[in-house]
């Protein structure tokens, strides 16, 4: 994984993983990220929305032994995130002491670096959790 | 309609295979369960693998191993579905005997994951998962089983000892198993002890990186005797049943039901005449502990929430009421991803004609389940003694 990966693959998604865009069906299903067809009632009529970024922590971990790509950045707790909106978000948490970490814990989302190819490579940035900042 | 028997069984040991590559593998196995049928022929091939692209740069696999097995110029394929792929490819192969296109198939199942750096492994593996919506976000396949681990612990009050028991379970089974990459017995504490590999997932959570190929020759009742090959080596593909979820885990409906095991299993009980108080023993998708417990609840063997409860009451040990993992399992015989489902099905053949290590009494009717991805691709097939 040393080359550097195409910037169109990432960039296609930047609206989902900078703005948290979905989608929402004509029934008002909501998900996350944003289909063709609504996995709920099989609409097809389907409009964006942005989400709020808002949810709660359903399930978490550390991930100890990552991907490769992935090594610098060990251990990182990772968790689904439950929005207010409904979807659920798989997502790293950041700014958060682990054992902090508890089922129902309030977090927002912040876009954060997610990771760096190697030299000459491309910086990936995305969505990450963590609990709210006044 | 016709029915599929299968005559031929033969399978590599698992482990680190360092000496021998992907081909050596897979035409070991293929030519073992050839001679075991005593054939030297067949109509086609298929091939169970997940991901050898990337492991061993090496796709084709249809080509590369009816070639090296000299099997001519037969049609050969490899057939994919992540973890699932083995499974998978038993069924195609079967289709095809049902169809009455091919009536002698062979169907081999392999995985070469020690030739890759242990991290880059684990972001094959992880080709099973949404790239852009779960790899992206550093998630491995072990911490996307974690998230399912600690809420199913969450929601039903178990603690990480009683996942412990199904490790403990496949490792005492394994152990009589010459084909096994562990061949010996574990306690709790071992489990409790291995290193968090992703928190409340520990090392003995989970199934091994391993080498290995297993293989199956399938045909009809009416071409077996034609061929000569004796009534006490066949078995019976009775049912089968394959089906998918979504493939990230964020979308699940219910992070603690296996639905694609449900339908698949629904239709192979359908099939085979049966229900799930009929099978004499399970082999489950046990690669990680929580995924034994979520199987035996979408199996129907337990209800929702009491797979665990299975393990603690001392129910799924060989002598008892639901026997799983008789040969080990994912966890102690090893997980070779793509040929897995394979490996079961030959686990299954040798239990139906009694030849099994640990063998359970008079079993008639055995299930494997193999399953895909976090449960979004699931193969459920039901085999009988003839
Ligand atoms: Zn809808």
């Amino acid at each position: 994984m040393a080359r550097p990966m195409q910037v169109s693959r990432y960039w296609r998604h930047f609206r989902e993983k900078y703005m948290l865009i979905g989608g929402k069906c004509e029934n008002g299903h909501v998900h996350f990220p944003k289909r063709s067809v609504c996995p709920v009632c099989g609409s097809r009529k389907i409009e964006e929305i942005e989400l709020s970024g808002r949810g709660k922590v359903l399930s978490w971990t550390i991930v100890r032994n990552p991907p490769s790509g992935f090594e610098y950045y060990k251990p990182f707790p990772l968790a689904l995130v439950e929005l207010e909106e409904g979807p659920v978000v798989l997502a790293q948490l950041t700014d958060v002491d682990p054992e902090e970490i508890d089922f129902g814990m309030e977090v927002e989302v912040v876009t954060k670096k997610i990771r760096e190819f190697e030299e000459d490579g491309i910086i990936l940035y995305g969505y990450k959790f963590r609990p709210p900042v006044e | 309609m016709r029915k599929a028997v299968i005559i031929g069984a033969g399978m590599t040991p698992v482990g680190e295979h360092w000496k021998l590559g992907l081909r050596d593998l897979a035409v070991e196995a293929l030519l073992n369960a050839m001679d075991d049928a005593g054939i030297d022929r067949v109509d086609s091939l298929y091939v169970g693998n997940m991901v050898s692209g990337p492991f061993v740069e090496q796709e084709n696999l249809g080509a590369l191993i009816a070639d090296w097995a000299g099997l001519g110029n037969i049609p050969a394929v490899k057939i994919e579905a992540a973890c699932a792929s083995g499974g998978a490819a038993v069924q195609e192969g079967v289709k095809a005997v049902l169809s009455g296109l091919e009536d002698v198939v062979a169907v081999v199942g392999v995985e070469k994951m020690t030739d890759a750096w242990p991290s880059d492994a684990t972001r094959y593996l992880a080709y099973a998962a949404d790239a852009e919506w779960e790899l992206f976000h550093g998630a491995s396949f072990v911490a996307l089983n974690a998230l399912i681990m600690r809420y199913y612990m969450k929601a039903y009050g178990y603690t990480e000892e009683d996942l412990a028991l199904f490790a403990v379970n496949a490792h005492a089974n394994g152990a009589r198993n010459p084909y096994a990459m562990f061949k010996r017995p574990i306690k709790v504490e071992t489990v409790l002890k291995s290193p968090y590999v992703a928190d409340p997932l520990k090392l003995f959570d989970a199934s091994p990186v391993s080498d290995g190929a297993a293989s199956v020759i399938i045909t009809t009742p009416e071409k077996a005797k034609e061929l000569g090959v004796p009534k006490e080596k066949w078995v019976e593909v009775a049912g089968m049943g394959r089906a998918i979820d979504t493939i990230s885990l964020a979308s699940r409906e219910d992070l603690l039901v296996l639905k694609a095991a449900k339908v698949a299993a629904e239709r192979a009980y359908k099939m085979a005449g049966v229900t799930a108080k009929d099978i004499d023993f399970f082999e489950v998708h046990d690669a990680f502990t929580v995924m034994a417990a979520l199987s035996l609840e979408a199996l129907g063997v337990a209800g929702k929430g009491e797979g665990a409860k299975l393990a603690k009451e001392g129910q799924i040990a060989i002598d008892a009421d639901y026997p799983i993992q008789t040969m080990g399992g994912l966890k102690a015989r090893g997980h070779p991803v793509g040929a897995t489902g394979v490996y079961q099905t030959v686990e299954a053949v040798l239990q139906l004609r009694g030849e099994a290590p640990s063998q359970v009494p008079d079993a008639e009717i055995g299930l494997t389940q193999n399953i895909g991805g976090t449960g979004s691709n699931i193969t459920v097939n039901v085999f009988r003694r003839v």
